[in-house]
């Protein structure tokens, strides 16, 4: 089964934090306050942090199984 | 699972109570340079976004307002306005207008110029705010700067406010020069201790 996951476009994304706080697995986070980093181990697609974020700099991609 | 709120949930009820006792007493905006010197602080220091990612008190408003109250379209923010060229820009803007604001202050210290008892609202329109102002112990300087930095925060409070309804929540964060300045300092020292290591 194809799996989508939450992938950043780390050019553009602002560090707000904003996908971090509404990940209900917290798979998100910036360790070094540039741009968001998904943990894709944890991430099951739900697209939370997609919508949330102000920047729409969140996508959910298609990942190999 | 949902995550339990920390203390830091509840800041923005502190930003809230800033923007009101301004109205009260004008002195109150001394402690908006809170707002300027600690995320600076954390991202000099850790090397870090801590108080965009959890302190900030303006963001969670946002968040709330146009969250759960509802007050927001959730569109997208129009590409132009995520670009560096715009976040940089506005960056500059606003520093612009910062130190004008400082100069003024300066200019009143000196005494060459009269305290100005007007809040200006997105550096052109000028609110008679007297009713804020009762003295103060010092120089009239501390109190013009008291006017110009709540000036600062209620004009980049009413743009947020505006990104928010026509956009997401929190797209304030998109073009906040404090954001893109501490961005560009956790850019900096990361890009330095990539180096080192």
């Amino acid at each position: 089964m194809m799996k989508r996951k939450a992938t950043v476009n780390i050019t553009e994304c602002v560090a707000c934090g904003c996908c971090m706080k509404v990940c209900p697995r917290n798979a998100i986070g910036i360790p070094k306050g540039v741009y968001a980093k998904i943990n894709r181990d944890l991430c099951v697609g739900c697209g939370k942090c997609a919508s949330e974020c102000p920047a729409s700099v969140i996508t959910l991609e298609v990942t190999e199984p | 699972m949902k995550q339990k709120k920390k203390w830091y949930d509840y800041l923005w009820i502190v930003s809230l109570s800033y923007l009101i006792l301004g109205y009260f007493n004008i002195l109150f905006a001394w402690l908006g340079l809170l707002c300027f010197f600690i995320p600076l602080i954390i991202a000099v220091v850790k090397g870090n976004k801590a108080y965009c990612n959890r302190y900030c008190g303006r963001g969670q408003l946002f968040s709330l307002l146009g969250g759960r109250f509802g007050l927001s379209r959730k569109k997208d923010i129009p590409k132009w306005m995520r670009s560096g060229y715009f976040r940089y820009g506005f960056l500059s803007f606003f520093f612009a207008m910062f130190f004008l604001m400082l100069w003024n202050t300066y200019l009143v210290f000196a005494g060459t110029k009269d305290l100005n008892t007007a809040v200006t609202l997105l550096w052109t329109f000028r609110l008679p705010w007297r009713q804020a102002y009762h003295g103060t112990l010092f120089s009239e300087g501390v109190a013009q700067f008291a006017f110009g930095f709540y000036s600062v925060m209620l004009t980049s409070t009413i743009l947020g406010l505006i990104t928010m309804i026509l956009c997401k929540p929190r797209s304030w964060c998109v073009y906040c020069p404090m954001g893109t300045m501490t961005q560009l300092i956790c850019k900096a020292k990361n890009v330095t201790s990539s180096r080192k290591s």
